[in-house]
């Protein structure tokens, strides 16, 4: 059974470690707060200008000078700051972000990144990836196999304007997680029920596999 | 002291033109200068240029603007949630310059700071980085990206005191405090103005040598983009 949204956010969560200071991006990546272990400390930075970002707030509690990348309106954790862009941007520019977790259109085997345009069609604009991408050395891109059309979107070179060059690390689909080497996506593991085959059919890029591939453990 | 409290809104617009370079502040709809931006909107002013890191919604903050069709170039890092932007991107009337979040942060604080540019690696290898000069330091590629020029910068405060003093309140503060002295003239609008020394000065985010105008803005709408709640 391929995962969906959130149990790629789940799989993702295994990756956060005791004591990581972490930049989730917009979409499937702001579910893997929900997935963090609680017995281990870990702090979110949202880079509009928050460390320590908490929960949405209560209802009726919503504050328009509280809100996190995606403009929704959030909570701080005691012992968060506020600060402003400059310095949110020298937090990731200066790699004092530990771990960076975003989704992506395209992924080349070369760890080449695009997600920010499509030519002629969708223009919205890059925001702060650019940056997350160009610094951060822990990049986990969060996203599906392939795209609507069922064109795989892990590919040997990306098609659309690139975010980023060589700067992806790891990728968590609802069918595997791949690590990016210099030699292709080498896959790690299997989402539940799902083959091999299943994984190289969807990937367009070359896929390494070496020995048996286990499955996601995702208790 | 040296006061820099305006009147109004109008007197602190004073001297904003057709054709000029404006900075906004704020992230999305957090901490923008609502008033200057209804001030611009009823001058009715052509051409302009903004720097502001989104362009607000279809019928707010620099939407309105943009539904008037006063401005001729745009500069921001993202500009979704808004039709009308992406409208006259695509059939050209507008010109668009999309520039990384952290850049765009850090081309208006060299201005503000006196650094006639600066180096960055985000954006190198991708279209952003075209034509612009790069460098490797220690094995890692740089893209020279020069500081912003502007006539005014607008920016909001919560609080604010005669002398300029600025301090700003949760992820309002965002782009606000960089822009500040980053252009010829800085209009401070803030939520409530008060006599210096109310506030601590170890308090201060920005100090009033970099804002040539203060008021107490009016009529805050505030408006939240995406409200999102968790409940009891």
């Amino acid at each position: 059974m391929a995962l969906d949204k959130n149990g790629i956010a789940q799989r993702i969560a295994q990756e956060v470690q005791d004591g990581y200071y972490v930049n989730l991006g917009i979409g499937i990546p702001t579910l893997v707060a929900n997935f963090v272990r609680d017995d281990i400390n870990v702090e979110f930075q949202s880079e509009n200008g928050i460390l320590g970002m908490g929960p949405f707030p209560f209802d009726g509690e919503e504050d328009a000078d509280l809100i996190n990348a995606g403009k929704q309106t959030i909570t701080a954790l005691p012992g968060a700051s506020f600060f402003d862009s400059a310095m949110s941007f020298g937090m990731i520019r200066g790699k004092h972000v530990d771990l960076t977790i975003l989704g992506a259109m395209e992924v080349a085997e070369n760890g080449d990144i695009a997600n920010w345009k499509i030519p002629g069609k969708m223009v919205k604009g890059m925001g702060g990836a650019m940056d997350l991408v160009a610094s951060a050395e822990n990049i986990i891109v969060a996203m599906m196999h392939t795209n609507r059309a069922g064109e795989s979107k892990l590919l040997k070179r990306c098609s659309l304007p690139l975010t980023g060059v060589g700067c992806v690390t790891k990728i968590v689909t609802e069918l595997a997680v791949i690590e990016v080497t210099d030699k292709g996506f080498k896959l790690l593991e299997r989402a539940p029920g799902v083959s091999v085959e299943d994984i190289r059919k969807a990937t367009e890029g070359t896929l390494i596999v070496e020995g048996d591939i286990p499955e996601m453990n995702l208790n | 002291m040296i006061k820099k409290t305006v009147k109004n809104v109008q007197e602190a617009l004073d001297g904003v033109k057709d054709g000029m370079t404006m900075m906004l502040g704020g992230f999305g709809l957090s901490g923008i200068p609502e008033n200057s931006i209804s001030e611009l909107v009823k001058l009715n002013l052509k051409d302009l240029t903004c720097i502001s890191n989104n362009a607000g919604v279809d019928d707010f903050g620099l939407g309105l603007l943009l539904h008037k069709k006063q401005i001729k170039k745009m500069i921001s890092s993202y500009v979704g949630e808004n039709a009308e932007f992406e409208r006259q991107m695509l059939s050209g009337e507008l010109d668009v310059e999309l520039t990384p979040q952290g850049t765009l942060a850090a081309k208006c604080q060299a201005a503000q700071q006196g650094f006639p540019a600066v180096y960055t690696p985000a954006g190198f290898g991708t279209e952003v980085a075209e034509g612009k000069e790069t460098r490797e330091f220690d094995g890692k590629m740089y893209v020279l990206e020069h500081a912003y020029k502007a006539d005014f910068a607008f920016v909001k405060a919560w609080k604010g005191d005669e002398a300029g003093n600025l301090i700003f309140k949760g992820t309002a503060r965002n782009f606000n405090p960089l822009m500040c002295g980053a252009a010829t003239i800085t209009v401070a609008e803030v939520e409530k103005l008060v006599k210096p020394g109310e506030l601590d000065p170890n308090q201060i985010h920005i100090p009033g040598i970099f804002v040539q105008r203060i008021f107490e803005g009016k009529n805050y709408e505030k408006r939240i983009e995406q409200r999102t709640v968790r409940q009891k």
